[in-house]
């Protein structure tokens, strides 16, 4: 009976020898996967580690937005966002149960003091026989400028839906990013977990969708504002200059269709033939739709694609549920924009949509001589000790989308809209303001965008602005870009300014 | 000269010593890292356990004086690791609920019940030949076991497996018991009717296949096993059982064959389990798709994410968060092992598991009976098979099924059971490691009658 033993013997060797090769498996190749909490975002364990650290803080300006707090209880720390609503989009939330989101997502390692930045300075934690903590990030955001931004939002109402972007125009930081309706953080990474839960599943159903960041997950028809990559495009192209003369009729023939492209105030822009800059400061959709006949699809296409249509630049916001949606020209499976498509586009409607980040990166790229910076909020990262350990560097996006004596032109010729055209709201006394309005119509019944893009001063340009008011509630003839979103851009770039 | 087996006890008592370090050790270490003190019966847990390893050691060097000198350490070891991890469990269960009782007591409790039992063992059975005369009563008693959880009255379903018994306070697992006499009853079984089995029928494949008419055995222990499953819902139980038997037979009769038949009868029993009893499909579909959005196999993943949040080294003892686990102190004990031990503590242990398998399988190669080598290779299979099920069901290797990890998991039935198989491991071994009897007359014809000694 010997040999069936021994075979047994090796039969038994196996089965062990499987079990260790399997553990092995589970507890040192799987093991980075399974504690990974993007990937299982179930696991209680890592959770709640991680739930109960001391993370870093938020900062914006040496003041934090979001920061760890002794809890006393068994979680020893309790998330806390002193400005809750106002800087909701960008601290994200914290909570055990329902994720991460917004910076605190984007930045994770380095608050939780994983990232391999940190690693020394884990050693040295290690050392002292201290728990580790988290590194803290600090934000681009101008406060003033976020505090105007929220204000300007919260002044129409708290259901207003609308969104601001400021870009530094030189670097691309994010000096102001709000969306409205928002949400309080706090209220999610509460240890009451019920509560927490409750509040999530609120947010959720809510029809108004509080925990969008409408600035860069929302594309809308940006509409008369898109004039300015048409604008860019014409000037580009050698074909127009300011003084160049367009038709400014009262409607113009749509080829192809019975029908015409008529003015927003179903009026002529003053003349049969008027200038491009004049078509600009009085927003003649008949002037540009002729333009983009002219131009054609493909020029304003490429054109749009150099301020950054098609793309996601913006990543310090990523999250589980959250990206830049990149904006379009098209809608999706469409391959090609016959020529009244390419008239209505040129004036921002049709299948073009653009979120409120691309359209400040329009603005910011004009004033920064027509290069395009990658728009960024991670300014710094900092050790707990304070030390700096990481500054972003500003990136150039698109070099020369247009050239710089064409964004000179473009910038002349929106100083214009502010000063004699449409925007007349964005006026600041002894500053020169560059503009442009838009009122963009979506489906019928559905009350129209209100538009406004900025930057000043316009010599010097040191804060680009989009505002998008996509429904305040408001009567319908009250909804225009100068009148909802140009007060709101102009109370930001005072505060950049310091006026 | 022949190879004559030395006692090796003084071995033994030093390999005890270091068990008892591991044992103790982590009972210390799980005070240090719950409350950051030394846990204040450190001095009664520690002796108790001293006393019944040490009593143990005594009752071998009294009457299994040649026994392996390594079963008992490596056994000692496991408990010893098995008790701390339990009062680990404890620890955090009456912190997050102080209503809850705690395990760890009556599991020494439990222990020491094994150990006397042991000692019982030892000092009444002088010979395990005599236990053939006991196959056919074991065999009945086992049947009898196997039935008791499904009477009315005393049987209890737990965690869907109807497999227990509750006799007033007391709760018990039968079949625990009913595989050690089952190995018992196979054994005396098999020794008498091998050379029938043995006979071969027609040739498939290079291999020799049973004749038909002696398939009833094995036809019978299927049902049994296939009763087990649809009745107590034990899928465990049921593929231990007849595994069992399908080895016992492929060793007493030397013949590949019966592991053919067996195979193909093992795989259609599972499959008529696949499609007849949801209890094994929930545990199938756990086991392929363990992250699906409407998967059942929670418990399968949070020892998995126990695992491999210990990783290499572990967490620490009483740093981790074992009791995330449901029953993490009885089926799912070894994932808490290793979410506190890392692959370092979960590594030994199953070398530890391989190493009593091991020398359970030595234990019947060079004894001299075959009824002994039936037994002791009977009990290493069902502690190997047993140890595979339940540590490769966790581990996602295949599908869970619920086994209780031998000396570690929560559970009297399975401990005394157990330290039952390693007093008869030991017994046996003792036997066999026995120098050879001497002849009273060199001079003697050896064909003449044999006087033996017995002790």
């Amino acid at each position: 009976m010997n040999r069936p033993i021994r075979n047994l013997a090796i039969a038994c060797m196996v089965l062990f020898l499987a079990l260790l090769v399997n553990a092995t498996y589970l507890q040192y190749w799987q093991a980075d996967d399974l504690t990974s909490l993007s990937k299982h975002p179930d696991n209680r364990r890592v959770l709640n580690a991680a739930f109960s650290q001391d993370r870093g803080a938020i900062v914006v300006r040496g003041k934090e937005v979001a920061e760890s707090i002794k809890s006393g209880d068994q979680y020893d720390y309790q998330r806390r966002y002193p400005q809750a609503r106002m800087y909701a989009q960008l601290t994200g939330f914290f909570s055990r149960d329902w994720g991460v989101g917004g910076v605190e997502a984007s930045q994770n390692d380095v608050l939780s003091g994983d990232d391999p930045k940190l690693f020394v300075n884990r050693v040295i934690d290690l050392l002292r026989n201290e728990s580790p903590q988290g590194g803290s990030v600090s934000l681009t955001v101008n406060p003033a400028a976020q505090k105007a931004a929220y204000d300007g939002l919260a002044r129409l109402g708290n259901n207003v839906q609308g969104a601001v972007v400021a870009l530094e125009p030189s670097t691309g930081k994010v000096l102001a990013m709000v969306s409205s309706p928002t949400y309080d953080p706090n209220r999610l990474a509460t240890h009451d977990f019920t509560a927490a839960a409750r509040n999530y599943k609120r947010l959720l159903a809510n029809d108004l969708s509080p925990l969008n960041n409408r600035a860069i997950e929302e594309t809308l028809p940006p509409g008369s504002t898109f004039k300015l990559v048409t604008a860019a495009a014409a000037l580009q192209s050698g074909k127009y200059q300011p003084d160049s003369m367009v038709p400014g009729g009262t409607s113009l023939d749509l080829p192809l269709t019975k029908k015409n492209l008529p003015n927003e105030n179903g009026r002529s822009c003053g003349g049969a033939k008027i200038t491009l800059k004049r078509a600009l400061e009085v927003s003649c959709n008949v002037a540009f739709g002729s333009v983009g006949l002219k131009l054609g699809a493909d020029a304003l296409t490429a054109q749009a694609e150099k301020f950054g249509w098609g793309s996601s630049p913006f990543h310090d916001l990523d999250d589980a549920l959250t990206r830049m949606a990149p904006s379009r020209m098209m809608a999706p499976g469409q391959d090609e924009i016959d020529a009244p498509g390419s008239a209505l586009s040129a004036i921002g409607q049709s299948n073009v949509a653009a979120t409120p980040l691309q359209m400040a990166m329009v603005a910011a790229g004009i004033a920064n001589g027509g290069t395009v910076m990658t728009p960024y909020l991670v300014d710094e990262i900092r050790s707990h000790d304070l030390e700096v350990i990481d500054k972003t560097e500003p990136r150039v996006l698109t070099r020369q989308a247009v050239s710089p004596s064409v964004a000179r032109k473009l910038t002349d010729m929106m100083v214009g809209v502010v000063d004699n055209g449409t925007a007349v709201n964005a006026q600041i006394p002894g500053v020169a303001v560059a503009g442009k309005t838009g009122t963009a119509q979506s489906a019928p019944g559905r009350p129209p965008y209100a538009w406004f893009v900025s930057f000043a001063p316009a010599d010097d340009p040191k804060v680009a602005v989009a505002v998008l008011v996509q429904d305040a509630g408001v009567e319908r003839n009250a909804i225009s870009g100068n009148g909802l979103a140009a007060p709101i851009a102009t109370a930001v770039m005072k505060a950049v300014l310091g006026r | 000269m022949e190879f004559v087996h030395r006692r090796r006890r003084g071995a033994e008592l030093f390999l005890l010593i270091l068990s008892l370090v591991v044992g103790i050790g982590a009972y210390a270490a799980v005070g240090l890292g719950v409350d950051g003190e030394v846990p204040t019966d450190l001095v009664t847990h520690g002796l108790w356990l001293t006393v019944l390893v040490v009593g143990a050691h005594v009752a071998i060097r009294l009457r299994a004086a040649y026994a392996d000198p390594i079963l008992l350490p490596l056994v000692a070891a496991l408990n010893g690791l098995g008790l701390a991890m339990i009062h680990r469990i404890d620890l955090a269960r009456i912190a997050a609920n102080p209503d809850r009782s705690s395990f760890a007591p009556s599991q020494l409790m439990w222990m020491t019940i094994g150990v006397v039992l042991f000692v019982t063992v030892l000092f009444t059975l002088r010979d395990h030949r005599r236990l053939q005369a006991f196959t056919y009563t074991a065999g009945l008693v086992a049947i009898l076991l196997l039935i008791l959880p499904l009477l009315p009255g005393i049987g209890r379903t737990i965690n869907g497996a109807r497999i227990w018994i509750h006799l007033g306070p007391l709760s018990f697992q039968p079949g625990e018991i009913a595989k050690v006499l089952l190995v018992i009853a196979f054994a005396g079984y098999l020794v008498l009717h091998r050379d029938a089995l043995a006979l071969a029928g027609r040739r498939v494949l290079f291999v020799d296949l049973p004749r038909g008419r002696d398939l009833g055995p094995i036809l019978a222990m299927w049902l049994v096993s296939l009763g087990i499953l649809v009745f107590q819902n034990d899928l465990g139980s049921s593929l231990l059982f007849f595994g069992l038997f399908l080895v016992m037979l492929y060793v007493s009769t030397e013949r590949p064959g019966w592991l053919l038949v067996g195979g193909v009868l093992f795989g259609a029993g599972a499959y008529f389990g696949y499609l007849t009893t949801s209890h094994v499909q929930v545990r199938v579909d756990g086991w392929l798709h363990p992250f699906a959005q409407d998967s059942n196999a929670y418990q399968l993943v949070q020892g998995m994410y126990g695992m491999a949040w210990g990783g290499l080294t572990g967490r620490g003892l009483g740093q981790g968060a074992p009791q995330t686990t449901p029953i993490s102190w009885s089926d799912f004990i070894l994932p808490s092992l290793g979410e506190e031990l890392g692959l370092t503590g979960v590594v030994a242990i199953i070398l530890i598991y391989g190493l009593i398998v091991e020398r359970g399988l030595r234990t019947a190669l060079i004894c001299r009976d075959d009824f002994g080598k039936l037994v002791a290779t009977g009990l290493a299979v069902v502690f190997a098979l047993q140890v595979f099920v339940v540590v490769g069901g966790v581990t996602k290797l295949i599908p869970l099924t619920g086994l209780t990890t031998p000396f570690l998991s929560q559970g009297g039935s399975s401990l005394v059971a157990n330290w039952v198989i390693i007093a008869l491991l030991l017994r046996i071994s003792d036997h066999a490691r026995r120098p050879p009897p001497e002849f009273l007359d060199p001079d003697a014809d050896v064909d003449a009658t044999q006087v033996v000694s017995l002790r």
